[in-house]
């Protein structure tokens, strides 16, 4: 009889204090995400508070598994990007481009305005009045589609607005993610010309080739079973993500310009079976987020971002009432529009993770706490939004 | 009928039109083949009130029954979804050599490998014809096979 090696007394030391604490971790957030379901509020901010009381200086100080978890949360963003690239197609873009540029706009200047004010005035740099000004500006596209979903508004006057809304922030996000990446990384003016050029033109190429080809491209890369098909386009995604890392664009637009990509049915597959994978490691990335705040930083910027997050929830109902008004909705779909769109959520937490990873760490709390307020209210606020807007109605007419 | 479509993003495509009645009916079509039929709130015009949801299979049989066009679309989509496998629309002309022929005497599955699915007459869809089924200037095939396959069929059946 010869000896077999026996794989298992051969694990790497320390994989069992790995396994152990991942496990705890997703089954606290399989439990946390229960919750957040039947109260009606986003997993996000549930999770940020997950890793806030799970990390150094919280509750339970996790360390045999932070390495893990920080490539985890890598996959995670590039999922996130991915599935969100997914979910768009250059006609549907061209349509929202058609309506609601002025929207677009306006977006911007009254919401990133106050966070550049706020990261200038808090962080004390024009990297962070850059930093914070996205988080402000973008609203979170996975918190709004699910409460206009939840809500069962589809079918409502203002909600192609909304939705147009959330699609011009986040195809430009491809042009910002890229210049934030290299200026917190330090990269000269050149640097970041370059930087932001190559993802505009990836990403307007491949819109109209997916216009033009996709559905070819897409049927030869999904011709085939489920499991096959995973590997592909999760191969290609991080293949791309690797590249534009390397040349410094941060991994997300990569990843984002490969879901744009694939378009039709093949978009459709992808989305079903990659949906999974984005919802494990999207929860392992907010986890990570909050693992890397230190709870005690906390406190200090918490009356900060309150201020903050009331300013940007007015702008954003301001931003809100323009786009559904341009639609032609009444004052309570205007106002509807405006309290849905207010939640921020996983890109304000995309945009703060590039600036804390390249040593801007002071964004980390005062993003935490701001979408931690506005990822709960939103949605809250968002359910009673007549409400709200009956000092905007027209008075009855006397009979 | 003026029929308003509009995209809705990661969602899917709605459909607003206005009935007779003056009332306004929107209907939602989710990419995943969910149809939201609405009405709108009488207190609210902008808000949609659910009438009912239908499944992509009930969505198939209500458009049975309410119109023929719907059908030739589904087939269409059906064929994307299987690798190789295409599907068409060839009209059988007036004075066509099949005018009045029966669809068995085309051959078409032996010589060319495809299939006939439909028989769409007027506004009237025949869900997989006989052979024997007899075939009338205007009638529109509807073709499943491989792209060769179709455009042999296309070929034999447009040939004068």
């Amino acid at each position: 009889m010869s000896a077999q090696p026996a794989l298992i007394a051969v694990a790497a030391p320390g994989i069992a204090d790995l396994l152990l604490e991942f496990g705890l971790v997703l089954f606290v957030l399989g439990i946390l995400g229960g919750l957040s379901r039947r109260v009606g509020v986003s997993p996000v901010p549930l999770y940020l508070l997950a890793g806030l009381i799970l990390g150094e200086g919280g509750v339970v100080g996790l360390d045999a598994s932070t390495g893990f978890l920080r490539v985890g949360a890598e996959l995670g963003l590039i999922l996130l990007l991915l599935t969100l690239g997914l979910e768009f197609s250059a006609d549907e873009f061209a349509s929202v481009l058609r309506r609601h540029i002025p929207s677009g706009v306006l977006d911007f200047v009254l919401n990133a305005t106050p966070g550049a004010v706020a990261g200038w005035l808090l962080l004390d740099s024009w990297v962070g009045a850059l930093v914070m000004a996205g988080v402000t500006w973008v609203s979170s596209s996975g918190i709004v589609a699910r409460v206009v979903h939840d809500l069962g508004r589809l079918a409502n006057r203002e909600t192609p607005a909304v939705l147009g809304v959330l699609v011009l922030e986040d195809v430009v996000m491809a042009a910002y993610l890229p210049l934030v990446a290299v200026v917190v990384a330090g990269g000269s003016a050149a640097a970041v010309v370059i930087a932001v050029s190559a993802s505009v033109t990836a990403v307007l190429v491949v819109l109209l080739g997916s216009h033009y080809f996709g559905e070819r491209i897409g049927t030869r890369l999904t011709d085939a079973e489920d499991e096959q098909v995973l590997l592909r386009v999760l191969g290609i995604t991080l293949v791309v993500a690797g590249l534009t890392t390397l040349l410094d664009a941060s991994a997300a637009v990569g990843a984002f310009v490969v879901g744009l990509a694939l378009t039709g049915q093949a978009a459709a597959r992808s989305r079903a079976l990659l949906s999974p994978l984005r919802d494990l490691f999207a929860a392992v990335f907010f986890v990570s987020f909050g693992l890397s705040v230190d709870p005690s930083t906390l406190p200090p910027v918490l009356l900060a971002a309150s201020l903050l997050a009331v300013i940007t929830l007015v702008t954003k109902v301001l931003t809100g009432w323009y786009a559904a008004g341009r639609d032609g909705a009444g004052p309570r779909g205007r106002m509807r529009a405006g309290l849905v769109l207010a939640a921020r959520g996983e890109f304000a937490v995309v945009i703060a993770g590039l600036a804390v990873a390249a040593g801007y760490e002071d964004a980390g709390p005062l993003t935490a706490a701001y979408v931690l307020i506005l990822a709960v209210a939103s949605p809250i606020l968002a359910r009673f939004a007549d409400w709200f807007a009956i000092p905007f109605l027209p008075k009855p007419v006397a009979a | 009928m003026d029929v308003v479509e509009t995209l809705l993003p990661g969602v899917g495509r709605r459909y607003e039109f206005e009935l007779e009645d003056r009332q306004r009916l929107c209907i939602v079509s989710t990419r995943d083949d969910h149809y939201i039929v609405s009405t709108f709130d009488r207190d609210d015009p902008d808000v949609g009130r659910t009438l009912f949801e239908l499944e992509e299979e009930e969505a198939i049989t209500m458009a049975e029954i309410l119109g023929a066009p719907r059908i030739a679309v589904k087939l269409a989509d059906l064929s994307r979804e299987i690798p190789g496998l295409a599907s068409e629309q060839v009209e059988i002309s007036a004075g066509s050599r099949f005018d009045g022929k029966s669809l068995g005497d085309t051959q078409l599955r032996t010589r060319t490998g495809s299939s006939v699915v439909a028989l769409v007459r007027d506004d009237r869809v025949l869900a997989s014809p006989e052979p024997g089924q007899d075939l009338v200037g205007g009638d529109v095939l509807v073709v499943i096979g491989t792209s060769e396959g179709i455009a042999k069929a296309r070929a034999i059946l447009e040939a004068q």
